[in-house]
């Protein structure tokens, strides 16, 4: 009988299907990794485990020998599983121990907390799995590894026999790296069993005995590490399916006039982000960046736009160096941008589609003089606008709030192409579109590109990236660590085996 | 449905009065029947009405345009107290012919009161100091301030609690000579109506909040200054993000806010009061400008109607304390109980498109 | 003639901070677990007035004290209700509660009391008693801070209502019902504020009257952002906003006041101002302030 057993596992939300038909059987005292892309559907997975989203119906959690019906968090806590979430549930002005004893405080007298037997409870925890951690610190004043060490005594306060680690060393730093994998294998030893979830093929291959590939929702098969190489591994992760239905036109490029050279940032925790980064596009191709979510993605498209300070390094446009420049001073100098989150940084809800159109430009001529607005004007152009990209519902006084995410993202591209930028980037041009959506903003692509004008296209789909590419850089850990040429591209059967590899950080 | 969902509200407000004028043992029939005839039977009630609403207009615009760039105004009664205070300044200290003097008022009492929103304004973009608790902060010292003031030798009236009067030439007061002359007074001897229209201190003010609300819907409506300002009130991220300088909106907003607030201070010494006097407390015209914005769901008519709606409510409300000797403050439960509905105007709405859409299935 | 002067200044300091130290620790408990409540003034309002009813027909104080209590706990109900239940904007509800208890309360005065804005004066022996000078209240004030400190540092109860106030989907994932701690906040809210509107009207004043309560709510807000959300904190805001008052009254009754009482009632708030600029940031209220899950 497995540890743990699921069967027949779906899960579908709003009609998009995350996880279809998923088998999988993890035995206990096994360290057990799941790998797959961005989006193929394992924190969803590990969500049901743990009590958080339930499977849809025919599907069946079975644990210890017994079904888990009626699942919450607090049952699976009580069963034995724990779940180490890749954001942490820490209460920052809280100590560690205070933190670690939440929801299960011991009590003294009926009133008080028993911080004396909590403190020896968790020292012997401590003791045993060796952690290095003072546990009257506060939580905002401890490093991110400490923060992920309080996560994985949380669950050990707890007696967590299963304990699930979602993406545990996506935020750690090297060092901190190293003792995470001491951790984990002292875990192994005390008897504990380990889900860890990762798209680092180095890590599985020095942690996992066994590995689960999940892709695009669907489970695959599940190998012993041990026998299996990195590169098959990667083979795996990203499938043979690369579709060429698009084929990019030759094209003869201009020269380079954009470049960025040794630029540094930090991310929002005050870590490194971007590590002298460099990169150079010539006029009129498509550059794409292709990665894992949280290589310094969010940071450089932040930088550029002039929303995040690079501390070092510059950025020239046509020999002009517009490192620390505004927003609106970016703009003038004919950079776009189509952000990651339309609803977050591009749209304002609340406006008519005109309103959305002309947010960046309404201050310039013919859409108001001297302050007053030219509703008019607005108009016959929102009109041009919406005819040229098909929105729907083609009323320009439609609130966006209200329009599907193809035509929200049209508006955008739209307002974005009006400047005639020199150079676009384009953040997750497709996330969450459906397939006709997703096809229209390909085709505006290369509609672009057909124009001569410049595209930086920075995308955790592989897929896209190789099909829309001229050259491909590969982002890992704030540096492009690697380039494709399209012809490379093209010609090489194992490309995405290749570039995959480069995402998970393999150097060859 | 937004304004569906504020009558409601309303009309709950009413429901709930009705209900605590019940339990007391109230007639409340009788209440609100002497409520409307209170407001409605005679010219002189509704000149009075229509004179107190002025400066709820005015705080209550103040406080609609900082909502609508995302900001609470909570500082409207200081913004008030200054405006009321600099109207004495310059409208005793100069002299000036009217037509001088009225604008010289107006511009500078606002521009004293917009600079003390601005302030909020100010410490809220540059240190992130919530604009709630800096603007309450700025109500006291604004009270104590223009206390400070009325006592001092510079403005003082021996023997009083209040400031000198304004000159003559700074009041908006209308008709009041012709009220006093012979002629006049013989006019109104045959004219009921009008007479007891202007028995009320009537004055030019209410022409300069219906101003003021017509310049504030022009201004969020049809500049690129107001375009900016709703956008950062909406998304202040996106907005940020389209290169518009929101921290200076936030600044801009609060200091346009303040002036309101103050124009509405100064406009009621001009046309009712003439002086400010030392205060106890606050008069509340700024707490009441909440109301007034939230009732009129944020847009500069329905701060006009609002304004004019609680300006009934509340003078034709204490009609029921002098004639039924029921407590008047029935009318202060009911806004309360209004704003309470109106926070929930969301969960409202939702019910209201839910419930009509059902309907329009069953068709 | 200076130990005098300087006894004079301490007790009334203690007498004034005190209502403020109530409804101070009744918004440190409500924001503490996540929720604005602009509405203290209303709170503390209704409960000085019905601390004065209770008190006159029951001839009680102690009864009259609790009372204030619960019954403006009882209208804190309906700020809970609707921002946590119905979700509500919580300024929106708190502005609202102002007016609820303001109006309440004389509404209510007038019915009881033939139309009249302020109950009639208690006598002597039917206030709060006083012990060492000081009122009773004063005692249960400062036993009150060292209470909730005890609350919030030493029980479970209290490590859960913070961590429901700084991040409510880890307290919600570590199987704790986080929407009950801040329903708590908000009565806690609610009881305190009445007691501090109660030991006004029936402990320094002898009765309530519309202008009794103009402000302190607003005050008390200010000694919750003063003290950075901590019950000792903010105990200390109090008496500091309790200072600049008796000294108010100390040198309006002197023959040539050397600052103008006016100017000395301002400092409270500019400090506070000040305060807030250089010395805050956002790092001291509760991370999840207002956000409901």
């Amino acid at each position: 009988m497995s540890f743990l057993e699921l069967q027949n596992i779906n899960k579908t939300f709003n009609g998009v299907k995350a996880n279809s038909q998923i088998n999988l059987k993890i035995e206990k005292g096994e360290i057990h990794a799941l790998l797959g892309e961005n989006g193929a559907g394992k924190s969803t997975l590990m969500k049901m485990i743990f009590g958080l989203y339930k499977p849809d119906a025919g599907g069946k959690i079975i644990f210890k020998g017994s079904e888990l019906k009626n699942h919450s968090p607090s049952k699976a806590s009580k069963l034995g599983i724990g779940m180490v979430h890749q954001h942490f549930m820490l209460i920052n002005p809280l100590t560690v121990l205070e933190n670690i004893i939440l929801g299960i405080e011991p009590k003294k007298w009926f009133f008080f907390i028993d911080i004396e037997s909590a403190r020896n409870k968790i020292k012997k925890i401590i003791d045993t799995y060796h952690f290095n951690i003072d546990i009257d610190s506060r939580i905002d004043q401890i490093s991110v590894g400490m923060g992920q060490r309080v996560e994985i005594i949380k669950t050990l306060y707890r007696d967590a026999e299963l304990i699930i680690l979602d993406e545990p060393t996506a935020v750690l730093t090297p060092l901190e790296i190293e003792d995470f994998y001491k951790i984990v294998l002292n875990l192994k030893r005390e008897g504990k069993t380990i889900l860890i979830i990762t798209h680092k093929l180095h890590e599985i291959k020095k942690l996992a005995d066994r590995c689960s590939i999940i892709r695009k929702g669907e489970y695959i098969t599940t190998v012993d590490v041990a026998k299996t190489s990195e590169e098959e591994l990667a083979t795996l992760m990203v499938g043979r399916n690369v579709s060429l239905k698009l084929k990019l036109p030759p094209k003869d490029f201009g020269d380079y006039f954009f470049s960025i050279e040794k630029a540094s940032a930090l991310n929002n925790k005050n870590l490194l982000a971007l590590n002298e980064l460099n990169l150079k596009m010539k006029r009129g191709e498509i550059y794409g960046i292709a990665g894992v979510d949280g290589n310094g993605q969010n940071e450089l498209v932040e930088g550029l736009i002039g929303l995040r300070h690079f501390f070092n390094g510059k950025i020239l446009l046509n020999g002009k160096d517009i490192t620390h420049f505004s927003p609106l001073e970016k703009y003038a100098e004919k950079i776009s941008l189509i952000p990651s989150d339309r609803k977050k940084w591009g749209l304002v809800l609340d406006y008519n589609i005109e309103e959305n159109l002309f947010l960046r430009n309404i201050d310039d001529a013919p859409f108001s003089h001297k302050g007053i607005i030219y509703f008019e004007a607005l108009r016959t152009k929102a009109v041009e606008l919406i005819k040229r990209f098909d929105i729907r519902p083609n009323d320009s006084k439609a609130e966006v709030k209200g329009l599907s995410g193809g035509n929200q993202q049209k508006v955008i591209i739209a307002r974005e192409v009006m400047n005639e930028p020199e150079l676009l980037i384009m953040f997750q041009p497709t996330r969450g579109l459906d397939v006709g959506a997703i096809e229209y903003v390909y085709s505006e692509l290369l509609n672009l590109r057909a124009q001569n004008k410049s595209i930086l296209l920075i995308s955790y789909d592989l897929d896209e990236v190789i099909k829309l590419s001229d050259r491909i850089g590969v982002i890992f850990e704030g540096k492009i660590i690697k380039e494709f040429k399209r012809a490379e591209i093209d010609q090489d059967l194992l490309i995405k085996e290749k570039i995959g590899l480069s995402m998970a950080g393999s150097m060859n | 449905m937004k304004s569906l969902s504020i009558f409601i509200s309303l009309f709950l407000g009413f429901v709930v009065g009705a209900v605590v004028l019940y339990a007391s043992n109230i007639n409340f029939l009788e209440a609100y029947k002497v409520m409307f005839m209170g407001a409605f039977s005679k010219p002189q009630y509704l000149s009075y009405i229509i004179l107190r609403a002025t400066p709820l207009i005015l705080t209550g615009l103040s406080v609609l345009f900082a909502f609508r760039t995302g900001l609470f105004n909570i500082g409207a009664e200081g913004q008030f107290v200054i405006g009321a205070i600099t109207s004495v300044i310059i409208g005793y200290k100069l002299t000036l012919p009217f037509y001088l003097h009225i604008p010289t008022v107006i511009i500078f009492s606002m521009l004293a009161a917009g600079i003390w929103g601005g302030i909020a304004g100010f410490i809220k973009a540059k240190y992130g100091v919530h604009e709630v608790i800096s603007t309450i902060m700025l109500n006291w010292i604004a009270l104590y301030f223009s206390n400070y003031l009325v006592m001092s030798d510079f403005l003082h009236r021996p023997d009083t609690e209040t400031t000198e009067f304004i000159q003559p030439s700074a009041s908006l007061s209308l008709f009041e000579n012709f009220k006093n002359s012979e002629s006049g007074m013989l006019f109104l001897e045959q004219h009921d109506f009008i007479r007891d229209f202007l028995r009320p201190p009537v004055n030019a003010g209410i022409f300069f909040a219906l101003i003021s609300a017509f310049v504030v819907y022009f201004i969020l409506n049809k500049t690129t200054f107001g375009f900016k300002l709703k956008a950062t009130g909406f998304n202040f991220f996106a907005a940020m993000h389209a290169g518009i300088n929101t921290n200076l909106k936030m600044f801009q907003s609060l200091f346009i806010s303040g002036s309101l607030s103050g124009l509405g201070g100064a406009l009621h010494v001009m046309g009712v009061s003439k002086n400010v006097a030392v205060l106890a407390q606050f008069e509340g015209y700024g707490f009441d400008g909440i109301a007034v914005s939230l009732i009129g769901s944020n847009s500069p008519l329905g701060a006009v109607l609002s304004g004019f709606f609680l300006s009934g409510l509340k003078y034709s409300g204490q009609k029921i304390q002098s004639v039924l000797e029921a407590p008047s403050e029935v009318i202060s439960i009911m806004i309360g109980a209004i704003i309470l509905f109106i926070g929930i105007q969301k969960l409202l709405d939702e019910k209201l498109e839910k419930f009509f859409s059902s309907k329009k299935m069953d068709q | 003639m200076l130990a005098n002067d300087l006894i004079f200044i301490f007790s009334t300091t203690l007498m004034y901070a005190t209502p403020l130290i109530f409804v101070a620790l009744g918004g440190v408990v409500c924001e503490k677990s996540g929720v604005i409540n602009i509405g203290l003034e209303g709170l503390m309002t209704f409960g000085a007035f019905m601390a004065s009813l209770i008190a006159i027909k029951t001839q009680n104080p102690f009864l009259g004290l609790l009372g204030g209590g619960l019954f403006a706990m009882a209208l804190s109900f309906f700020h809970g209700l609707f921002s946590l239940k119905f979700k509500a904007n919580q300024v929106v509800s708190g502005m609202a509660i102002n007016f609820l208890g303001g109006g309440l309360s004389i509404f209510l005065c007038r019915l009881f009391f033939e139309g009249t804005s302020m109950t009639p004066p208690l006598d002597l022996e039917l206030k709060i008693p006083t012990f060492l000078g000081q009122y009773l209240t004063v005692y249960l004030a400062i036993f009150s801070t060292i209470f909730l400190t005890l609350f919030f540092y030493k029980t479970h109860w209290g490590l859960r209502l913070i961590s429901g106030g700084e991040n409510p989907k880890a307290l919600e994932s570590s199987g704790v019902n986080q929407l009950k701690y801040k329903f708590f906040g908000v009565l806690m809210s609610g009881f305190l504020s009445g007691l501090g509107g109660a030991s006004l009207s029936i402990a320094i004043v002898s009765n309530f009257r519309p202008t009794l309560i103009s402000g302190q709510g607003f005050i008390a807000l200010s000694a919750v952002i003063f003290g950075k959300w901590t019950p000792h904190g903010a105990f200390i805001a109090c008496l500091f906003f309790g200072l600049t008052q008796s000294l108010v009254v100390y040198l309006g009754g002197m023959e040539n006041p050397i600052l103008s009482s006016q100017i000395l009632s301002m400092i409270p708030y500019i400090f506070t101002l000040f305060v807030l600029i250089f010395f805050m940031g956002k790092t001291s209220a509760p991370s999840a302030l207002s956000e409901i899950e």
